[in-house]
């Protein structure tokens, strides 16, 4: 299960820590982040609840980067 | 300019004013350090703030906490100007940053913006309501208006009318359509307002399917990318702990060898290590040159759907090409009329009444080039003899048309033509009156095109066709290209492909262009595959990773400069800021460099970068 989320970040580096910080957490398969059209596309491992593992992957996001956000 | 942004710059305002004047006024003592204070604090804050909670989440490489430490302890040393000045430069600097990506990220997706916004939706009392294109539904009617977009794809119900498709190919050449021709969706119509039914939805139509693939192209990332992720996951850490060295061992060799430890000196020399340590230049620039790149190029119709991609076609020395349709313009054409007796026109008038029930493409080419109307009544009687040709009575004349054996039994002795292609001769009352020469015309810019990408170091050009060997050697002859394999069957394609794949080195490119829709396993088995022609053929669009929306081979060419201009620039920048920051790393460690002189380097390192990745946005005509 592949979804994409608009994203808020300022910084490109950022954005790469975003990504890796995304691919670390739990029931996320894989994960890219776009910056230059400040996206997020996550692929989900099976049977995951994709909104929980989302709030899981903004907190983890946020303790790299204190200033993005995830819209979803 | 966003709220933040504003805010940004107020706080900039604000800290060189005061900054300076605390330079100009020249406090002694305690009023020194507190005029100093409220500009910095002003200018810090959430630098400082965000330093203190990244601690606590165990970020001890992050870029607000080591500007934190190196400014306040540049404060501690009682260097309040480098302190303020450090963290004015660096505030400067990120805000350039984020209104440049954000200005040149809007440029970019405007240029690339094909997005229909209206549909004029008919109703069946023939009453027209704007809606949104996504709400109109398969088989609706829709009227298009002279300026507008047509906002899905489908066919002309009513009206005739000129179409500007240069948003999608690059093309500037308008299209003529007329009832029941098929209209594709971003093209402008031009000249009269036209009436269309459509034949997919919004989602399903060519300009939703264009913006998609452009729009996640940089989401493929290059190598390029992955190594400046990587260089900078380790540059940090590693500048930091060369910092630390800096601290502790040079004075603990003065205090070994009994001179002054000089401590303060080497702590503010390492403290502009910190400064340089962040890796945002180099990491803005690369991403941003690949959207640029791929943003000019699908201005352009060059629609390359990856980074990877883009980097791959910069590295291509090798290239496949198919013939018909990409060489070739794939339709037959009447190309010559050789040892005629008659004039051109009555032996084509003779050869078109013969085939006039015909609708075979050799037929249809013959017709074409007579271009008047053909008068039925003159033809008497028709009679196919299949595999040779048409033995026809027309006004009272036997005639013949049909290759060499159709003649040769009838006795006439035909004269054989040394040109390749279909050659169609002519008899009438048993009299030898000439032929025509028909074959698949070469496109006009097949071989500048070749000349081009010789010029471009391309190493080899090759052909694969199914075509008969004396076509393909001749159509090798007059584009000049390398290599030639004919009356190949459709996988044999792909095992000559391999062969090539075998014989180049590794970081070799081999490229294969098609039409995207009878060689599609060519197209996925090549290192880059280029499919051309492909407006309106979803087929093509899904199969290739380089897509040209129109069929002219300059775009080739045009394709390949665009991803090595845009390889170039990307190296430029990754090269650039890597020796700056190098020589500005020598500069500190042998005290030649203040701490807002490395921030300055650092910053304007970052806005060269920025504006240099611009250029990839840029293309040159061929």
């Amino acid at each position: 299960m592949k979804k994409t989320y608009e994203i808020d970040v300022d910084c490109a580096n950022c954005a790469n820590k975003m990504e890796e910080a995304a691919r670390k957490t739990e029931g996320v398969k894989s994960c890219t982040v776009n910056f230059m059209t400040l996206k997020m596309i996550v692929e989900f491992e099976d049977n995951t609840d994709e909104k929980e593992t989302m709030k899981k992957v903004l907190k983890n996001c946020k303790n790299v980067e204190d200033d993005c956000e995830i819209f979803f | 300019m966003n709220k933040k942004q504003k805010k940004m710059l107020v706080r900039i305002a604000i800290t060189a004013v005061l900054f300076i004047s605390a330079e100009i006024i020249e406090f002694e003592g305690i009023y020194e350090f507190i005029y100093f204070l409220i500009p910095y604090l002003v200018i810090g804050y959430d630098i400082l703030y965000k330093a203190i909670r990244g601690v606590f989440k165990g970020q001890l490489f992050d870029e607000n906490f080591l500007m934190a430490v190196a400014t306040v302890g540049a404060i501690g040393l009682k260097e309040y100007d480098e302190g303020v000045a450090v963290m004015l430069f660096y505030q400067i600097g990120e805000f350039f940053q984020s209104y440049a990506i954000k200005k040149s990220r809007k440029s970019i997706s405007d240029l690339m913006d094909i997005r229909p916004d209206i549909a004029n939706l008919l109703d069946e009392n023939g009453d027209e309501t704007v809606v949104n294109p996504a709400d109109v539904p398969i088989g609706s009617y829709l009227i298009v208006k002279v300026g507008e977009k047509i906002p899905i794809d489908g066919i002309v119900i009513s009206g005739e009318s000129t179409l500007n498709t240069s948003a999608l190919t690059g093309e500037s050449r308008p299209r003529d359509i007329k009832m029941h021709d098929e209209v594709i969706s971003g093209c402008i119509n031009m000249t009269s307002p036209i009436k269309i039914k459509t034949t997919k939805s919004y989602d399903d139509s060519t300009v939703a399917k264009v913006l998609d693939l452009i729009e996640n192209a940089t989401s493929n990332k290059s190598k390029s990318e992955d190594f400046i992720t990587k260089f900078a996951k380790y540059y940090t850490p590693i500048v930091c702990y060369a910092a630390m060295a800096l601290v502790i061992i040079p004075p603990l060799y003065n205090i070994i060898r009994g001179n002054e430890a000089n401590f303060s000196e080497w702590l503010l020399r390492a403290f502009s290590f910190l400064v340089i340590s962040c890796p945002c230049a180099l990491v803005i620039s690369i991403p941003l040159s690949f959207f640029a790149g791929i943003g000019g190029a699908s201005n352009k119709g060059i629609l390359i759907k990856g980074s990877n991609h883009l980097e791959n076609l910069a590295k291509v020395k090798y290239l496949v090409f198919d013939k018909t349709g990409t060489m070739t313009k794939g339709v037959f054409e009447v190309n010559g009329i050789h040892h005629n007796v008659l004039t051109n026109e009555k032996l084509l008038e003779y050869a078109a009444l013969s085939e006039i029930y015909s609708n075979h493409p050799i037929a249809m080419s013959i017709k074409k080039a007579y271009g008047r109307k053909l008068k039925k009544e003159k033809v008497e009687s028709i009679k196919e003899i299949p595999g040779e040709g048409i033995i026809s009575v027309i006004s009272g004349k036997n005639v013949l048309v049909g290759n060499e054996k159709l003649l040769k039994d009838n006795g006439v002795e035909p004269i054989s033509c040394k040109c390749v292609g279909t050659i169609v001769h002519i008899a009438v009352n048993n009299e030898y009156m000439g032929h025509i020469l028909i074959n698949d015309i070469i496109k006009p810019t097949s071989a500048k095109c070749i000349r081009e990408l010789k010029k471009t170091g391309i190493k080899e050009t090759v052909m694969l066709t199914g075509d008969l060997k004396s076509i393909a050697d001749n159509v090798k002859k007059e584009l000049g290209i390398d290599e030639v394999y004919s009356e190949l069957l459709p996988d044999e394609k792909v095992s000559y492909l391999e062969k090539i794949l075998e014989r180049k080195e590794a970081h070799e490119m081999v490229g294969f262009v098609g039409d995207g829709i009878n060689d599609a396993p060519v197209i996925a088995r090549s290192d880059i595959g280029i499919a051309m022609g492909a407006l309106g053929s979803d087929a093509a669009i899904e199969a290739a990773d380089v897509v040209l929306m129109d069929d002219d081979p300059i775009k080739i060419v045009q394709a390949i400069r665009v991803s090595r201009n845009c390889l170039k620039i990307v190296y430029e920048n990754i090269w650039f800021a890597i020796i700056i920051k190098v020589l500005f790393l020598l500069l500190s460690a042998i005290g030649k460099s203040t701490m807002w002189m490395a921030i300055f380097a650092d910053v304007g390192v970052m806005i060269i970068c920025v504006l240099n990745a611009i250029r990839a946005l840029y293309i040159r005509r061929v």
